[in-house]
């Protein structure tokens, strides 16, 4: 099988600590929590650090028992794994949606790995990226990794890698703040700026900052929900992602998000569809109007599984799913 | 529930009657026991190929082409040389000598020669003191290629004579032709009814066994060269090695490991084998290779993607008056079994339904990809797949169920087809009777609710192919058997355990002969310097061909045993019984010896007691020149029922159940013959809904996606509830009756799932794999009022040769072709070399 090149492997116990081994180990270092996306991509060179500094041993990143519940919302660790989060009681009375998101990721032994933190900043992924060395020479490689064409779209001059995590559509639709600590301090990003349409420069991030905490709002009058469209009921990445977020007041959506995953290379919120639902009661025509309001911008590239054209067509479908999922919680 | 029949089959007391009395009953064969092999492999014991560590042991890696097809100008391996860890670096000059399974394709190089012909095709090798180390010397190997043309399809090998991508073949780049007529079939049509014409596609897929080939080659300083290879066939790779390497077969040690599955794509040999060998020459070190994922998927020789065309004449009863099958396979860059490949896709149509006359034209082409072979079912899914859905539509256009249209056509047991196939006992019927009551058909045919449906199919399995690979008149298997004198046995065997059971085999049915508990039995096998000859695991021949070859080793065992058992208590040795450990006479069971004993009292009459037994199948009935690819001991049936929901808005295929009989003759093992049917199912429901051998053709045709994250192949989660049935209808030739079960019940899978989903939605895919994107199509078609279809409408022209008209046996036929009387009448020796066609150059020379 692949095998892992040798690296230089830090364990720091202290953010203070992580962050000063980072800057002195310069760009050719990276960060790891669980591994599940880094340690494959290594494998396949791809990601090729020559230090890989390990989040898992830091105190202040990990769960502290129950997760913190305030008026002004949860705040969950990043280095929480998505079993833990799956499995957390508190998160799936009150926010179902990150445990279903989180439940719908990879399978139960890569969830055993793989953190809340880990998921949110996965690598963009491209049928043409995630191969072997051997194989990119033989495409003579792409922009993302050692070659000079995206090979998905060989006249643009970006990358379009996909963004293929399933917790970060529904960070964004529900509006989650995340705390980055860096070497010159601490700042906060509304988890729709943390990511950015470029399947290369797919985090505002930078790479020596530490994702350090996921603030989500408080339950106050929404409903949220995540749809994933994938070949098979387990393992795979999403093809195609809808979160949908609705805000009810007096038997009327009042505010509404929805957010396409898997079809660009950031989480991409479509305010056109919800604008089709707003003041509405979620009848059939509004749902209808939002779902071809969805699948007008949605364009999936020929870089997943599936076929492109079935996957924009999906992103109806799902729409209008996942929408008339939310009235029969929120009309009841 | 069939778990339940299998443990009631287990614990039943059954009465011991005289062991040579007809009717025995059996008391280890039919009942369910652990596999030999099973404590060793749940408990992570089993030793693999790559499990394997030698002292000194160096590690080897393949540099492969990044082009389709290209020239090799020129190989500098200096700086791979002098890398610090470097010990070894080989290119094709170093290896010159071809081959190839198949003695007509000797077309492989274990590392390019002049040419390569796929990305992925190996140009050098390096040995290191390290993995790591080897692969970065990889990138020191400076090759310059001059690329040429590359051929993407088999539409483009067809168009394009040149460049050639082989210098031998039919024509240009087709690698083989066939054009074989029994019998007239434009009378047939014309005599029909109905006549019923359409094109079908079968992609290509692949067979991903859990282990990722790997061999440790070991260069004695006496001169001999030990191989452990994960493969299914070692006496091959034993014939290759000595080819290559030039050295006898008595300086050359092949080892199969346990495979961790195989399925066909372990069947040839592979050029990383020759390559540890050659490197472990050269360095005098051991040298072991693991190949990656990716590798494997450049390995390949799995499912050929096959376009056919079908045409079916019917009566108004649903009797086939002739039937007109045509394939093109897409064979990728080498031979492989290709041209039995070929044949493969003609062959076995005429096993199941009553075909009074067959027309079949065959042609292979070769194209810049991984080679295509023997995958599960070897040239067979595909024809099948077509010829089900094309029953399915020819009943619907009757107005026949189509499980009465297929029960009153079936082929009569022993008979002869009118390709010449001698078909033996024949539980067909049993088998579509069985799911169609199990499912429920008649309450559920075209009476779901939209969305919903079932489908029917069945098919056919040789029990192992009439012919060897390479001409020779010996027996396919021997078995060697010694008997301690503390009681124990040992059975020595060339077969191949790759999971399926094989080593279990050859305990079960001598435990049964020899009333001794299985577990006493010691198995040796696939081990070239200890074990008499087998030919491998393929083709579906190892129950039939070992058992039948350790029942005769048992016999000669037993007869010896009774012998001097006899004699000590002064009975018959015809009243003796092997039993419970024992060897007692009938009439008094008290009066006996321990079965220890008995090897004792016979050791010290005949000397060590070693017997022998070998099987060789009986010869063909067929004598054309292409009747070698066909002809089995016996033939196994299957009959499915699908049942799918279709979710109209998406497309998406869900199949909940599937209802599978099987006449595998006898059980050996219950259990394990219900794992192999549950495992052919979980295989078919693959190839029908998502795998997909696919390259970009516009990208220097690389495989689109080597890994077994994007190769999509179903998990638990997809699989299907199984309900199985065994239908046991003992076959003359098989052991104790037994007939295959590890290919047959893939079969009706595929085409089962596909007329389910017309039964569901009425839209018919002619292509496999059935995706929700194809369904959708079908669906936007038929609501537009086009036909409701998805699936290729043409089948392109071919410069078929002149047909073999062979006239069917009740035409007068006598299995020879017209005017080929007087070669065809010639002795053994030239039968079986014409019927041969396939080994070719050997059988010929």
């Amino acid at each position: 099988m692949l095998r892992l090149p040798s690296f230089r492997y830090l364990e720091p116990r202290t953010l203070k600590e992580a962050l000063r081994w980072k800057s002195e180990s310069g760009p050719e270092s990276m960060y790891v929590a669980g591994g599940t996306d880094l340690y494959p991509n290594m494998k396949r060179r791809h990601q090729e650090p020559k230090v890989v500094i390990s989040l898992a041993r830091i105190r202040a990143l990990r769960p502290k028992g129950r997760s913190r519940k305030a008026a002004s919302g949860l705040t969950l660790a990043p280095m929480m794994t998505l079993t833990e989060l799956v499995e957390s009681e508190g998160i799936r009375e009150s926010y179902p949606v990150l445990a279903r998101a989180a439940e719908l990721i990879s399978t139960p032994i890569l969830r055993n790995m793989g953190t809340l933190g880990g998921n949110l900043c996965l690598d963009t992924r491209c049928n043409y990226y995630n191969q072997s060395y051997e194989w990119r020479k033989a495409i003579n490689f792409c922009l993302k990794k050692d070659g000079a064409i995206c090979w998905v779209a060989p006249s643009s001059p970006r990358c379009w890698a996909v963004n293929s995590s399933d917790l970060a559509p529904v960070m964004v639709a529900i509006g989650a703040d995340f705390l980055l600590v860096g070497p010159e301090g601490e700042r906060t990003v509304a988890a729709a700026d943390f990511y950015q349409n470029d399947g290369i420069d797919y985090l505002s991030k930078h790479p020596g900052e530490i994702l350090a905490e996921i603030r989500v709002p408080p339950r106050d009058g929404w409903e949220a929900t995540y749809w994933k469209l994938r070949r098979r009921g387990s393992f795979d990445f999403p093809v195609l992602g809808v979160a949908a977020w609705v805000r009810w007041e007096e038997q009327k959506v009042a505010e509404a998000r929805i957010v396409l995953g898997a079809v660009a290379s950031q989480p991409q919120p479509v305010p056109e569809a919800a604008a089709a639902i707003i003041g509405s009661r979620l009848d059939d025509e509004a749902i209808e109007e939002a779902a071809l309001a969805a699948f007008r911008p949605s364009k999936p590239m020929d870089n997943t599984d599936f076929g492109l054209a079935w996957r924009k067509e999906m992103t109806r479908q799902f729409v209008r799913g996942a929408l008339k999922e939310l009235r029969s919680k929120l009309v009841e | 529930m069939d778990g339940d029949r299998a443990v009631q089959v287990s614990t039943e007391v059954r009465q011991a009657v005289a062991a040579d009395h007809p009717g025995r009953e059996k008391r280890v064969v039919g009942r369910a026991h652990r596999k030999v092999d099973a404590v060793a492999k749940v408990t992570g014991q089993t030793r693999f190929a790559d499990d394997l560590f030698l002292p000194r042991m160096l590690f080897a890696k393949l540099l492969r082409s990044p082009h389709p097809h290209a020239r090799i100008v020129k190989i500098d391996t200096r700086k791979a040389l002098e890398l610090e860890g470097v010990k070894a670096v080989l290119t094709g000059e170093d290896l010159p000598i071809p081959f190839g399974i198949l003695p007509v394709s000797q077309d492989e190089h274990a590392l390019a020669l002049d040419k390569v012909r796929f990305v992925g095709d190996p140009v050098a090798a390096v040995a290191a003191v390290s993995e790591e180390i080897a692969t970065q010397a990889l990138d020191l190997i400076e090759v310059e290629y001059e690329p040429l043309e590359p051929i993407a399809s088999p539409e483009e090998a067809i168009a394009k004579p040149e460049p050639r991508i082989h210098d031998y073949g039919d024509r240009g780049n087709f690698h083989k032709l066939i054009h074989l007529e029994f019998g007239n079939v434009e009378q047939g049509f014309a005599e029909a009814d109905l006549v019923v014409e359409d094109c079908y596609f079968y992609q290509g897929s692949t067979h991903l066994p859990m282990e990722q080939h790997a061999a440790v080659a070991e260069w004695s300083p006496q001169g001999k060269l030990t191989l452990w290879s994960s493969t299914q066939t070692p006496h091959y790779v034993h014939r290759a090695l000595s080819k290559v390497l030039q050295l006898p077969p008595s300086r050359i040690r092949v080892i199969a490991c346990p495979n961790g599955g195989g399925f066909g794509g372990k069947s040839d040999p592979f050029s990383h084998e020759i390559v540890a060998a050659k490197l472990a020459m050269v360095t005098g070190r051991p040298v072991k290779i693991t190949l990656t994922r990716e590798e494997v998927f450049y390995c390949h020789r799995g499912r050929h993607p096959t376009l056919m065309w079908v045409k079916a004449g019917v009566k108004r009863d649903g009797s086939v008056t002739a039937l007109h099958f045509k394939s093109l396979l897409d064979g990728g860059a080498y031979g492989s079994y290709g041209v039995a490949s070929t044949y493969y896709t003609g062959a076995l149509q005429t096993v199941t339904y009553q075909v009074p006359r067959y027309k079949f034209q065959g042609a292979r082409v070769f194209t810049n990809k991984p080679p295509c072979g023997p995958k599960r079912g070897h040239g067979t899914p595909q024809p099948r797949y077509a010829l089900e859905i094309h029953l399915d539509k020819i009943a619907e256009r009757l107005g026949m169920d189509p499980a009465e249209l297929r029960l009153r056509h079936l082929v009569p047991p022993h008979s002869l087809t009118a390709n010449y196939l001698r078909v033996g006992s024949m539980g067909l019927g049993e088998c579509i009777r069985k799911v169609v009551e199990g499912s429920g058909w008649r309450e559920k045919f075209r009476k779901l609710p939209y969305g919903r449906g079932v489908g029917l199919a069945c098919s056919s399995y040789i029990c192992g192919a009439g012919l060897p690979i390479y001409w020779n008149n010996l027996p396919q298997s021997g078995v060697q058997l010694k008997l301690d004198r503390g009681g124990g046995v040992t059975v020595y065997c060339g077969s191949t355990e790759i999971g399926q059971g094989s080593d279990s085999i050859l305990a079960y049915v001598t435990a049964e002969v020899l009333g001794i508990d299985p577990f006493d039995i010691a198995v040796v096998t696939a081990d070239t310097d200890l074990t008499p000859v087998d030919l491998g695991s393929y083709s579906s021949r190892v129950t039939l061909m070992t058992g039948n070859a350790a029942i005769q080793a048992a016999h000669k065992a037993r007869d010896l045993l009774a012998s001097a058992v006899a004699q000590k208590l002064d009975v018959p040795p015809s009243r003796l019984e092997f039993a419970g450990g024992r060897v007692f006479d009938v009439q008094d069971p008290e009066r006996g010896v321990a079965f220890a004993e008995a090897v004792q009292l016979a050791e010290a009459a005949f000397g060590t007691i070693c017997t022998v037994g070998s099987y060789t199948p009986p010869p063909a009935a067929g004598r054309y020149r292409g009747a070698g690819v066909g002809p089995s001991p016996a033939y196994s049936y299957s009959a499915a029922v699908a049942e799918v929901e279709v979710d109209p808005e998406t497309g998406i295929v869900r199949v909940p159940t599937i209802w599978i009989a099987h006449d595998v003759g006898q059980c050996i093992n219950p259990v394990t013959v219900i794992g192999q049917i549950e495992g052919s199912v979980y295989m078919g429901l693959g190839e029908a809904l998502m795998e997909e051998m696919v390259y970009r053709a516009n990208r220097n045709l690389v495989h689109k996606i080597p890994s077994m994250l994007e190769y999509k192949s179903p998990t638990t989660l997809e699989m299907c509830d199984v309900v199985t049935y065994l239908v046991e209808d003992p076959d003359p030739s098989g052991p104790f009756g037994a007939k295959e079960v590890g290919q047959g019940p893939l079969l009706p899978v595929p085409p089962a799932i596909a007329n389910a989903v017309y039964d569901a939605v009425g839209v018919r895919i002619d292509e496999i794999p059935i995706t929700p994107e194809k369904v959708l199509k079908a669906l936007k078609a038929k609501a537009k009022g086009d036909a409701g279809r998805f699936g290729p409408i043409s089948f392109p022209e071919i410069p078929w040769p002149d047909p073999i008209r062979v006239p069917p046996p009740w035409e007068g036929g006598d299995g020879t072709a017209v005017g080929d009387k007087g070669r065809g009448a010639g002795g053994m020796r030239e039968r079986r070399t014409r019927a041969g066609d396939y080994a070719g150059g050997e059988a010929r020379g």
